[in-house]
């Protein structure tokens, strides 16, 4: 039987590219930081099953990691989406495509 | 490999493709609470409980709402049906995630002789992680304390509706 | 023979297990398990409806239903009956799947918080390590599901309720949480069984639960209020008011799945029942030492059952608050008294046995509440009403 770590790697690896994918392609601002959020999804899922599989799991080192992760990623949420809202209140719009300016 | 992992992985994967491809914004969400639910159902499959409900609390139960209330604040669920969603220089992006997925993959199936083998279930009791908390990594637990209270403030002044001084 | 009265469900779980094969064993045990959670908690939702309408019925000087059965006892099947038969009408413009999805995943979220509440000595689903995190967990998601109901009606009536239901779920799910936090901090233990066991002991006959300490019986009134503004009971149910919304966010839901959301809402509010009893009334202890023969689970419903009548008498009498009242309330009063009450938590444990932990406990949460409480709430001005929209 295969090393079951393989499987959950290469999940992430999937789930990173999607969210990156994402990220680059779609023209709103909210389906970025929606790719944004996936890509953390898929390093947490990264540092858990290494935790799992890997030496010296009792010192949950890959646990915490992820749990402050989690942490982050919902304060980078927060602040991202305020953003994205407060530019929306300024241009009238959310779409990457035409907020191509420095000049407001 | 058992049959339940690669039934959630589907979902998970097929969560996130919905995500990021689909042209309605609230489906997107929609799919991206299933990707989370997905994710937290891998996390307890890897023996880790504390984290996967922690990931169902946090993600699926706030940061999956907060990304509703943006879409419906910003009026992005109002979708124009002539234009694509995608932006014009899509197939540059396109080539960039596949590149990283394909370097990721490599990468992995390269080291498969390598890679660390199961050394049963580990058990991460709400106790040790309390103690681990509390001890090795009280540090980071406060930093991330005053930055969650920073986040707050921040986001909830970024957002705020400034009263314009100049409405005739 | 008491022992076995306390038992008889586990006896009998492991009577007709016992006819299988043991590979078999484990999942038997487990499926009899979850069929005994959907048939109890259903109807005593059925229980509770019917004294829902008789009791608001008396409360507001009216009988309530009394054609079906003799005092209307038949009542719920006929309304079940009701339910099932009436037509499933979706608007033209409504997105289908997500309108369809919407009650199903609430029930089921709604069923997963049983999983972990202990219903009698040794009678629980799943004994987790970290059982109250899983049931907050499941608490959380609910909201999703009420978004979903209110965005895919295409309906503004609908929207609005919806928003304003998760604006207040998500503001109150704080106080929720503090509030069960100061009962973690003392216990030392997040599972739930361990929370009950610790209870289970008695001193001069009477019980040492939560509820009859100085930080109990304020964090059991903060649990109750946020309880109530989560499972958007009255007098924090202006999402679903009738006089407000027509019917908030599920106006356009008729038939079955509106059923299904009525079935969710008082599975909810068993479930919050279920919870505030096991953290701070005993769960399955008894009220005296001298009535431990009596059936753990006969205790623990009837807490369950009391806690309900306690929510239905509230809102017969208690008029709605506005939203923004209750947003007010949530942020600035409870959260601080919450904040407040894992500090006498902590200066509780730390004092040591006594009488001066006490005094000193009670009269901290008196003195706050009564000076920066009720003083800070009263001194407002009340200038004209100004407005801040979301834009």
């Amino acid at each position: 039987m295969a090393n079951p770590l393989v499987g959950y790697l290469l999940v992430a690896a999937i789930l990173f590219a999607i969210g990156l994918a994402g990220a680059l392609t779609r023209r709103n601002a909210i389906v970025v930081l929606i790719g944004i959020e996936l890509m953390l999804n898929a390093a947490n899922l990264n540092l858990i099953a290494f935790w799992r599989y890997g030496p010296h799991p009792e010192t949950l080192t890959g646990m915490m990691f992820a749990i402050f992760s989690i942490a982050v990623a919902a304060a980078e949420a927060a602040v991202g989406l305020g953003l994205v809202i407060s530019i929306y209140r300024h241009a009238q719009t959310a779409d990457l495509d035409q907020m191509n300016r420095m000049k407001g | 490999m058992g049959f339940p992992f690669w039934i959630i992985a589907a979902l998970t994967v097929g969560g996130g493709l919905a995500a990021v491809l689909l042209r309605n914004l609230v489906h997107c969400a929609l799919a991206l609470t299933i990707a989370f639910a997905g994710l937290a159902l891998l996390f307890l499959q890897l023996d880790a409980q504390f984290a996967g409900f922690v990931q169902i609390l946090v993600y699926v139960g706030a940061v999956a709402i907060l990304v509703v209330f943006a879409i419906l604040l910003t009026r992005s669920s109002e979708t124009p049906k002539a234009e694509s969603v995608f932006s014009k220089t899509w197939a540059v992006g396109l080539v960039v995630a596949a590149a990283v997925f394909a370097v990721l993959a490599w990468a992995v199936l390269q080291s498969l002789p390598g890679l660390p083998h199961e050394t049963g279930a580990p058990t991460a009791t709400v106790q040790q992680i309390g103690t681990a908390l509390m001890g090795n990594y009280v540090l980071p637990l406060e930093i991330v304390a005053s930055l969650l209270t920073a986040a707050l403030i921040g986001a909830v002044i970024v957002a705020l509706h400034e009263k314009k001084e100049e409405a005739k | 023979m008491i022992e076995k009265a306390d038992q008889i469900f586990i006896l009998l779980r492991n009577w007709i297990v016992g006819f299988l094969p043991a590979g078999w064993q484990t999942a038997a045990g487990v499926v009899l398990g979850v069929i005994g959670i959907v048939a109890v908690f259903p109807a005593l939702f059925a229980i509770s409806v019917l004294l829902e309408r008789k009791g608001l019925g008396r409360m507001q000087n009216r009988l309530g239903p009394n054609r079906v059965g003799p005092f209307g006892i038949l009542q719920p099947i006929a309304d079940a009956i009701k339910s099932l038969t009436k037509e499933d009408v979706v608007p033209l413009n409504a997105d289908r799947i997500v309108h369809f999805l919407a009650p199903v995943y609430l029930v089921v979220v709604a069923f997963m918080g049983f999983a972990v509440l202990p219903v009698g000595r040794n009678m629980v689903l799943v004994d987790i390590d970290a059982s109250l995190l899983f049931y907050f967990a499941m608490g959380a998601s609910t909201e999703v599901s009420i978004f979903m109901a209110g965005w895919s009606s295409r309906n503004k009536y609908s929207l609005l309720g919806a928003m304003r239901a998760v604006a207040q779920m998500i503001s109150y799910e704080v106080p929720l949480l503090l509030s069960s936090l100061a009962i973690v901090m003392l216990t030392g233990t997040l599972s739930l069984v361990k929370i009950v066991e610790a209870q289970n002991h008695y001193t001069w006959g009477l019980p040492h639960w939560n509820i009859f300490t100085p930080w109990g019986l304020a964090g059991f009134v903060m649990y109750a209020i946020a309880g109530t503004a989560e499972t958007n009971r009255s007098p924090f149910d202006l999402p679903e008011g009738e006089s407000e919304l027509v019917a908030g966010y599920f106006t356009e839901y008729s038939g079955f799945k509106f059923a299904l959301f009525f079935l969710g809402e008082y599975l909810g509010m068993l479930s919050i029942s279920g919870l505030g009893t096991t953290l701070f009334l005993g769960g399955w202890s008894a009220p005296l030492a001298a009535l431990s023969w009596v059936p753990s689970w006969f205790w623990f419903f009837s807490k369950v059952m009391l806690s309900i009548v306690v929510f239905i008498w509230i809102r017969g009498t208690l008029p709605r608050l506005r939203q923004d009242q209750l947003m007010n309330f949530a942020w600035k009063f409870v959260i601080p008294m919450t904040l407040l009450n894992l500090f006498v938590a902590a200066l509780w444990r730390f004092m040591g046995e006594g009488w001066l932990r006490w005094v000193v406990c009670s009269s901290v949460l008196i003195l706050v509440y009564v000076v920066a409480g009720r003083a800070g709430m009263r001194k407002r001005s009340f200038g004209p009403r100004s407005y801040r929209y979301a834009e």
